[in-house]
């Protein structure tokens, strides 16, 4: 279950301010881990730059004021900024109500107005705008302001791409506005922090060598025409979403602000816009105060923003109760909700409940985010656990008992279980191991980090090469064994590749062992109840293995792997001095079909021959097989693993219902 | 050979009482060194003797000394090499002495007034030459400890690569409490003969030596994290749960999130904690009406829910990725589920391996195991959740959790689960669990009162904490040593 938490560097002592208390660590700890913020460290600028410069460095200049980095909950922006922690938590602790956000419509001029030219609708469709008047900044509120931006552009906006933010001193600028598209040469203005007007052609240009501004570029670059917002008088506000004009420059002395946000994603950019609203509003004159902007369409249409109206939900505080488990009556229900910021209505029979969501929580989708809320503040950790008392069996994979039962024959043959990685480089699977790259077979990986991880291995062998070289020092013979899965192209799957179950053993020593190899052969089809008549083996010309020394295994007619004495190539490859053996096979093919128990492959490919052609897709060409996927039902792969070939549609089952029977190592079936 | 070391052994302790230094012992009698180590030993063992351990420095010739010492030293030679006042070519004399040897050679032979020397020739001036050197040599070879000799005439012929000194390590050798003039040797081993001919009645056997250790073995092993698996798969099975199958690495962005209610702009779904595919590059197949209905819940929700409200694409969802986690072999589980005539309660779980896209270090892994466990029934609720979850961790030895506030996409509310590890004396996050939301259930058809709880850790955190490991890369990938795997105990997972 993978979470992207965001980090918030806050200052201790500004915080305990805001929240009219100072705390020890582990109470403010304590006070996090309940509401589900996590501190995850205490630290100062001087240490983190230490961390970062190393200690010889000189960060003597660097502040010393204690820092608390909290870890957010990613679908919590109300949470990144100072301003909306200590109101959460003073709202939560019960010493602060939830304010109540208000539209002041201007007294002494019109409505802002921002028209959308047609352009703009093939880069950005769509701006969002509002005003905060009378706003009193302090050098640290300003910081938060500036901050708050970043971190939405980050989370939120998609580092931009969905949304983005420009604030400026409104004061310097004369509405209504426009919202245009132009070509980049038609675009000249002096940019922020800049000393000279750039058109924006020349400035996309100058910005490839920010470190910060050049990852936004390829929002618009390719585009025709740029968005550009202008004034009254054609003063260029911003080229969304690089960067802002220089002239209308918010500053700590700024009293009025501008904000627009212009957005591919409209409902993104009205949480957005709400988001800054939301937290800022409190520095007004007017607490909890803003000032509407229209937004004109072509069409004739006008939108108001922003829309800070809360949503409101009614819900049964009986049914939460039940996704709880606990009674909590609808008053009760409604003390706790109101800590968590959500102002509530009962109805005189208790019935029922009105929830209003207030616009800083667009996390609330439904009641079940409404329940969680509930919990929090009653406290997770005060739910008294129980089991669900419905009967079911417990059971295991076919292949994953196989295997555990295979893992622990060969560990009593002597060998020792290795784990390794199922992803390698190129070279390792293929031109190490002697293999030609056929471009068939592997899986391979679009963005890896690292270039040991290129592609998923198609074998085992290569694993067991790479952990002799690493052991070359223990005393002889080396005896390794690894279980797992390997990774092959199957255009029969709907994702176009499977696992495939590997056995593989490698014996090295002063002489190659070939003979003990062959006999771990023996003694796994033994342990597999093979009859000698349904197994063989026959010479193969393998170059990963030494000529002549070496032959295929084919199980009931079907090749399910090779072994032999590795070749002396493969052993310089891998820098290993002494000579090695090794087999691999595989192991569903021993898995027999009865139809009873559960094979998702099967379930698929039953989907998939139900269905015929997909004709769901969007306007994009179709994978293989142009949308049809044929049952893989008769067709003979490389090689095979599912059981019985055109038998694929049945499941794996445990019997031993003639033939051979599986996995039974002490002789008797299961 | 050895009975004749053990018997003049006995006789010189019984003698004079001690053998005072074993190796010159053993080279006054010509014995191997190797051989008289186990015989004294095997004294040992029967408290025959006792061994003290002691060292001395010695002096020993280099190969080039060696020569020296049979054959004079190296500026003697080139003297004699020459009549008195007869003149050499340089280069002809230095042709007889090893290349880049002789410009210390003539130095001490000049040094000697031996000879006198200019650009390319030799000259030999004293009539009478004694090879002190060679002497000196000699001494050393009579006598080879260090203390007999001047420090400075070592410090000379050391500083001439004739010789060097090294540390000897030898024992002293004394009577031990169960000392006898003869040895009257116990017999060890009980053979197929002795049962046979009877004599196993009349033998004397020796005692076994309690300090001793076994003679080692050459076990087969397993790796301590499949150990593990097998532990929890076992555990997971004792309670009713049943295994996925989750052998498919390589999965569509569908299952893996779009199935999970997790938006197509959501920041795991980057580029750069995901390990995408580029051959193949997309899944083939999504299944209808189910795609349909979870691209209508991601734009506008379902079952009372806003949904994201956002364009939702097929092409994002079909790219291929290997697995995040194994939570997309759930979502194609419950689909299943959710296809069944009749609702059935389940219990499912997995054990097996996540990708993520990440730089390895000493706590990350590009590729590590899950084990995720999930329960669907009818009115599950959060108490169920902590119930089910707590008799796990119980079951796996860790007994003191609780539950922090958090976030995923797919489930609500989310819990984090935390345990309290006492070597470190904090709190130390474990796990991630939840209830699946209404948004991932209801597209699949599930029924509406249906509710699935869920539990997610890695394999490796308990194992890393059970074993005191730092560095997880010391437990898994090819750079394993594979004697951890072999000292390894038995799995018994603890947090303590």
């Amino acid at each position: 279950l993978p979470s992207t938490m965001p980090t918030v560097g806050v200052s201790r002592d500004e915080l305990f301010k805001a929240m009219g208390r100072t705390y020890t660590d582990e109470e403010f700890d304590e006070l996090c881990f309940a509401f589900g913020l996590e501190l995850d460290d205490v630290t100062t600028e001087q240490t983190m730059e230490r961390k970062e410069k190393g200690e010889t460095v000189d960060v003597a200049d660097a502040s010393t004021e204690v820092i608390y980095k909290l870890d957010v909950p990613a679908n919590r922006y109300d949470l990144l900024c100072i301003e909306g922690i200590s109101r959460a938590l003073l709202i939560f602790l019960g010493k602060a109500a939830t304010p109540k956000f208000r539209m002041i419509e201007p007294l002494s001029h019109p409505r802002l107005s921002m028209s959308v030219k047609p352009d703009v609708a093939t880069i950005r469709p769509f701006i969002v705008s509002a005003v905060l008047r009378n706003i009193v900044f302090t050098p640290r509120s300003y910081a938060s302001f500036i901050d708050l931006q970043d971190k939405l552009h980050q989370n939120i906006c998609r580092k931009r791409s969905l949304v983005a933010i420009g604030t400026h001193d409104l004061d310097t600028i004369e509405g209504p506005f426009t919202y245009d598209a132009k070509p980049p040469k038609d675009i000249r203005f002096r940019p922020l922090n800049q000393e000279r007007e750039f058109d924006a052609a020349e400035l996309m240009e100058f910005y490839e060598s920010d470190m910060k501004l050049k990852q936004f570029l390829h929002i618009i670059r390719d585009s025709p025409v740029y968005p550009v917002i202008y004034d009254r008088k054609g003063v260029v506000l911003s080229l969304p979403p690089i960067i802002n004009g220089e002239h209308s420059k918010i500053k700590l002395s700024t009293q009025n602000v501008f904000i627009e946000s212009t957005a591919t994603d409209l409902t993104k950019a009205v949480i957005v816009l709400n988001l800054i609203i939301t937290m800022f509003s409190q520095y007004c004159q007017n607490p909890f105060t803003v000032e509407p902007v229209e937004v004109h369409y072509v069409n004739g249409k006008t939108h108001v923003y922003p829309e800070i109206a809360c949503r409101s939900e009614t819900l049964d505080p009986q049914h939460i109760s039940e996704l709880l488990g606990v009674d909590i009556d609808a008053d009760e229900m409604a003390g706790l909700l109101g800590r968590m910021q959500l102002s509530t209505t009962v109805t005189e029979d208790k019935k029922s409940i009105t929830v209003s969501v207030p616009p800083m929580r667009p996390d609330i989708l439904q009641e079940c985010d409404v329940a969680e809320d509930v919990a929090i503040a009653y406290g997770y950790n005060k739910f008294e656990g129980k089991i669900p008392n419905s009967l079911t069996i417990g059971k295991q994979q076919p292949i994953q008992k196989l295997t555990d039962l295979m893992r622990f024959e060969m560990a009593a043959a002597g060998y020792t279980e290795i784990l390794t990685f199922a992803l390698c480089s190129r070279n390792e699977n293929f031109k190490l191991m002697n293999r030609e790259d056929d471009g068939k077979t592997a899986v391979s990986l679009a963005n890896p980090k690292t270039q040991e991880f290129q592609i998923a291995r198609t074998s085992l062998l290569p694993g067991l090469a790479k952990s002799l070289s690493r052991n070359k020092k223990l005393a002889l013979p080396l005896k390794f064994f690894e279980i797992a899965d390997v990774v092959l192209k199957d255009e029969t799957k709907d994702v176009g590749a499977r696992n495939s179950r590997r056995l593989a053993a490698a014996y090295m020593s002063i002489t190659s062992g070939f003979e003990l190899i062959h006999g771990t052969l023996d003694r796994v089809m033994t342990c597999l109840n093979v009859k000698p008549e349904n197994y063989r083996i026959v010479p193969s010309n393998d170059p990963t293995f030494f000529t002549g020394r070496q032959a295929e295994v084919f199980y009931k007619d079907r090749r399910i792997g090779i072994f032999g004495i590795v070749h002396p190539h493969v052993l310089k490859s891998f820098e290993l001095v002494y000579p090695m053996s090794a087999l691999e096979i595989e192991l569903e093919p021993f898995l027999q079909c009865d139809g009873h128990s559960f094979s998702f492959e099967n379930k698929i490919y039953s989907l998939m021959q139900h269905h015929g052609p997909i004709s769901e897709w969007d306007s994009l060409p179709q994978g293989g097989g142009g949308g049809t996927c044929s049952s893989p039902s008769g067709k003979n792969l490389s090689s095979p693993v599912s059981a019985g070939g055109g038998g694929a549609a049945k499941a794996y089952p445990l019997s031993n219902s003639g033939g051979d029977a599986l996995y039974t190592s002490s002789g008797g079936g299961t | 050979l050895g009975i004749i070391m053990e018997e003049k052994v006995l006789a010189i302790l019984n003698d004079k009482g001690e053998i005072e230094d074993s190796l010159s012992f053993a080279k006054e009698n010509s014995y191997e060194l190797q051989a008289l180590d186990g015989v004294l030993k095997s004294l040992v063992v029967d408290e025959y003797i006792v061994l003290e351990n002691k060292q001395r420095n010695i002096i020993e010739f280099t190969a080039q000394g060696s020569v020296a010492l049979k054959e004079g030293s190296p500026e003697f030679k080139l003297a004699k090499m020459l009549a008195v006042g007869e003149t050499k070519p340089k280069a002809e004399i230095e042709s007889h002495f090893p290349a880049n040897s002789f410009k210390p050679v003539l130095g001490a032979a000049i040094k000697n007034k031996w000879v006198k020397a200019d650009k390319d020739s030799i000259t030999r001036i004293a009539e009478d030459i004694q090879d002190v050197d060679h002497q000196s040599l000699q001494k050393f070879a009579d006598n080879n400890s260090v203390e007999a000799h001047e420090k400075k005439a070592i410090t000379l012929f050391t500083k001439r690569k004739l010789i060097a000194t090294r540390i000897i390590k030898y024992y002293l050798v004394k009577k031990g409490p169960k000392f006898r003039a003869e040895r009257v040797k116990g017999v060890a081993d009980l053979t197929e003969e002795m049962l046979k001919n009877g004599s196993w009645k009349t033998t004397e056997f020796k005692e076994i030596n309690t300090n001793a250790k076994g003679k080692d073995l050459v076990p087969g092993s397993f790796h301590p994290l499949m150990k593990a698996r097998e532990q929890v798969k076992e555990i997971l099975i004792e309670m009713g749960f049943e295994e996925m199958p989750t052998n498919r690495f390589v999965e569509s962005s569908f299952w893996n999130f779009d199935a999970l209610f997790q938006p197509q702009q959501h920041p795991a779904r980057d580029m750069h904690d995901t390990f995408f595919v580029s051959d193949p590059e997309e899944s083939n197949f999504i299944p209808e009406p189910y795609g349909a209905q979870v691209k209508k819940t991601h734009e506008e929700g379902i079952g009372g829910s806003l949904g994201y409200q956002y364009n939702w694409k097929y092409s994002e969802a079909k790219k291929n990725l290997l697995r995040t986690h194994t939570t997309a072999v759930s979502a194609r589980m419950l689909y299943f589920l959710g296809k069944e005539e009749k609702f059935t309660p389940k219990r499912y779980f997995s054990i097996d391996r996540v990708y993520r896209n990440e730089t390895l270090d000493a706590t990350h892994l590009a590729e590590f195991h899950q084990v995720e466990g999930l329960v669907a029934d009818y009115d599950l609720n959060i108490r169920d959740l902590k119930g089910v979850i707590s008799e796990f961790f119980t079951r796996i030895g860790i007994k003191n959790i609780k539950f922090k506030p958090t976030y995923n996409p797919y489930t609500e509310p989310s819990m984090e689960i935390y345990s309290y590890h006492q070597g470190r004396d904090e709190w130390v996050e474990i796990g991630n669990s939840g209830v699946f939301r209404p948004e991932m259930l209801l597209p699949m058809g599930l029924p509406e009162n249906v509710r699935v709880i869920a539990w997610g850790i890695s394999l490796e955190r308990p194992v890393m904490i059970n074993t005191n490991l730092k560095n997880i890369r010391e437990m898994e990938g090819h750079k394993v040593q594979v004697e951890f795997v072999k000292k390894h105990p038995f799995y018994a997972p603890k947090l303590t």
